[in-house]
């Protein structure tokens, strides 16, 4: 320090802004760490909520299996012998397969004579294993009047018994499974005749009121089939408008009405255009109700406005030097537009598309307004037969009273999950082939 | 809809009232706007008669006539927002692309009126190419750059064919020797003057008759503004060029015949030597003198 004035106060400065300086960087500091302690949290409640869905689910993968030796009993099936003139396959579906599994049973533990016993019994096998050996006859009648040993699905109650769902130590009548039951089960473990196996059937099979019958196959084709009807219309529709609107449309009052407009439906709840859906495709054009086309025009209004405007400011977004460039050198508005705006812009407009079909994806409550959300077993072949999507399979799998349900809806939003995560790895490997063009 | 250069934008925010401080109120007031010198040449390839443009209600070119002869280049000065980029984008329509913008007048391409209904403005735009400010290469390659207005207009099917055009564009346009082995590289890597001269070459890879450069080389260096410059007084021989420009050496040294504009008015047009070494209306003389500008 100096006696000088002027060197006093430049020293008094600089000491000012040293201090502030101090309290700056701890702003930033504690910034930094507030942001990093939001990052975290968010991280720890994802990370929660794929451990509580995985831990819940991954159980559904597996099923619980019974070893059995079915004699194919000609007398319980009417053969093509005893009415040569019908149709084979027509002849083998009246056959009593239940009765075919009632009998290995019977072989399987002799001596069990009281009907609410016998009954028992049967119940340890799932009433569809019957469907099975049908269908199985029916691609192959040479093999009635054979043997053969076949993994049937046992019943829920079991497979919860063998994933630990169920507990023994508690009093019979509080149980589902009879003390008989439990030693039968337990014969067949120790002869290694009931196993878990991997449940190809939840792949394969559409919905069931018997969850170790029910499958997310009828879902997942549904909404393959409902969102590619979304994709297949809103993209175009929706970069078409934005084109227009950006480049070729006057300014004037209509404009900025349809701009107020798009804005608004943009923020409009979802089930409203359930409403509208059900009032125009279905009532008023008689579209087929609970089909994938109307889901997927429904899911199209819902989506369109969120494409447009990602498509409007990524084409904001490009440079009006590159389009004054390409008008200059002779292009017209639309060469200008198709061969350097568009190519520039989409990658946004392909980000802005595929949050909006994430959004559609995972959308229930439109769809339930136009029966989407009724119990369809049978996985539909064509845009036009009933079907449900994976979102509302699942609100319907939680709404089931059966145990075995809770891990199947656990499972089937691993599998939504795992549409999205696709989806959007391959809008980002779309996006990345679209930017190194240029 | 963005597509006004800087200049224009300035321009109408602040309204045509700037620059002229330095000079007494007064003076500028009773100062006669009409033009001075000749506007006319003798062999004209643009003659451009009694031009107004008007952004909305604002009117930014107020009367201008003004020619453009073959083979010479023209230089415009004048301060920020005297409306000489926005005469410039009147030559090959690309005022059109503002929506609130009228043009009036008489513009004449080869004796044809470039804003008479029948006109293409496509055709215009091949016809008279335009360099802008800001270096604007496409986010394409360096050959894509200058292969797109050939393939545009369809003037070559043949890859050989097109090949040459590049290469001669590029040759034309100084920047050949620099680029001939990375023509795949993107044209935005390139540095501001390559960039610069590779949009000259792009302009004239489909050989246009007229060439307008707004500024060209208000974002260079130095190195890279003698480059163009000197590119320019090649091109001549093949082109008319009309060139806005805020450097007064540049004017000076690039040009044949200069026009001085002022708050849209024309003030003063003349051969180049003697518009700076003697102009003839005070308004130029204050100019070129530095008083504002």
């Amino acid at each position: 320090m100096t006696d000088s004035p002027s060197d006093n106060s430049h020293s008094v400065a600089t000491e000012t802004i040293r201090r502030s300086l101090a309290r700056r960087y701890r702003q930033e500091r504690h910034f930094r760490r507030w942001a990093l302690s939001a990052v975290l949290a968010a991280a720890s409640v994802v990370t929660l909520l794929f451990a509580s869905i995985i831990s819940n689910g991954y159980s559904a993968f597996q099923q619980t299996y019974i070893r059995l030796t079915i004699y194919f009993d000609p007398a319980l099936i009417s053969t093509p012998d005893s009415d040569p003139a019908a149709d084979i396959p027509r002849v083998l579906i009246t056959g009593d397969y239940q009765g075919l599994i009632k009998q290995s049973l019977r072989t399987r533990f002799p001596g069990i004579g009281k009907p609410r016993e016998k009954r028992d019994l049967y119940a340890l096998i799932s009433p569809g294993a019957a469907y099975l050996i049908r269908d199985m006859l029916m691609e192959r009648p040479d093999l009635v009047g054979s043997s053969k040993v076949l993994w049937v699905p046992a019943d829920d109650d079991v497979d919860m018994l063998i994933k630990g769902h169920i507990r023994r130590d508690v009093r019979e009548d509080e149980r589902r499974l009879t003390d008989h039951q439990l030693a039968w089960i337990d014969q067949l473990i120790s002869e290694g005749a009931l196993k878990k196996r991997f449940n190809g059937a939840f792949f394969v099979h559409g919905d069931s009121r018997d969850p170790e019958l029910a499958g997310i196959r009828g879902a997942a084709m549904g909404s393959l089939f409902t969102l590619g009807i979304t994709l297949a219309l809103s993209f175009p529709i929706g970069v078409a408008a934005a084109i227009y609107l950006e480049a070729f449309a006057p300014q004037n009052r209509w404009t900025d009405l349809i701009e107020v407009n798009i804005n608004n439906l943009a923020a409009v709840p979802s089930i409203v255009f359930g409403l509208l859906g059900l009032a125009v495709f279905i009532n008023f054009f008689g579209m087929p109700r609970s089909s994938p086309l109307v889901g997927g025009l429904v899911l199209t209004l819902m989506t369109l406005p969120t494409i447009i405007i990602a498509s409007r400011a990524a084409l904001k977004s490009v440079p009006p030097s590159i389009r004054e460039a390409a008008l200059a050198i002779g292009a017209s508005p639309m060469q200008a537009m198709f061969h350097h705006s568009l190519p520039l812009a989409m990658p946004g407009m392909l980000t802005g598309s595929i949050i909006g079909m994430a959004q559609a994806m995972g959308e229930s409550a439109p769809l339930l307004m136009i029966g989407m959300v009724a119990f369809v077993a049978d996985i539909p072949q064509n845009l036009s037969d009933p079907s449900t999507v994976l979102p509302v399979q699942i609100y319907l799998w939680a709404d089931s009273p059966e145990r075995a349900f809770v891990e199947r809806t656990s499972a089937a939003i691993m599998v939504l999950l795992g549409f999205l995560i696709t989806m959007n790895g391959l809008a980002v490997v779309l996006r990345r082939r679209f930017e190194r063009r240029w | 809809m963005n597509t006004l250069s800087e200049d224009l934008l300035i321009s109408r925010r602040i309204g045509l009232s700037i620059s002229t401080e330095d000079l007494d109120a007064a003076e500028v007031a009773e100062t006669n706007r009409d033009t001075v010198g000749d506007y006319t040449v003798f062999d004209p390839k643009i003659t451009a008669r009694d031009v107004n443009v008007f952004y909305g209600t604002k009117q930014a070119i107020c009367g201008v006539n003004l020619d453009l002869g073959n083979y010479e280049v023209l230089a415009m000065i004048g301060p920020s927002g005297c409306g000489k980029s926005t005469f410039l984008r009147c030559l090959n329509r690309m005022n059109d692309t503002i929506a609130e913008c009228r043009v009036s007048g008489k513009i004449h391409l080869d004796g044809e009126n470039i804003y008479h209904q029948n006109i293409d403005e496509v055709l215009l735009r091949a016809r008279v190419g335009m360099v802008f400010q800001k270096p604007n290469p496409f986010p394409k390659s360096i050959f894509e750059n200058v292969a797109y207005g050939p393939r545009l207009h369809g003037m070559t099917r043949d890859i050989g064919t097109l090949w040459d055009i590049v290469e001669s564009s590029l040759r034309k346009a100084a920047l050949w020797d620099e680029v001939k082995d990375i023509l795949e590289q993107p044209g935005t890597s390139l540095s501001g003057g390559q960039q610069q001269r590779l949009c000259i070459a792009r302009a004239i890879s489909i050989n246009p008759e007229v060439i307008l450069m707004d500024e060209p080389c208000s974002a260079l260096d130095p190195i890279s503004t003698a480059k163009i410059e000197q590119l320019i007084d090649e091109l001549r021989e093949h082109y008319s060029i009309a060139i806005v420009t805020h450097s007064m050496q540049q004017a000076a040294r690039v040009s044949q015949r200069t026009a001085y504009f002022h708050l849209g008015d024309l003030i003063e047009v003349g051969a180049t030597n003697q518009i700076f070494s003697d102009p003839l209306h005070p308004l130029t003389e204050a100019y070129i003198s530095g008083r504002f500008g």
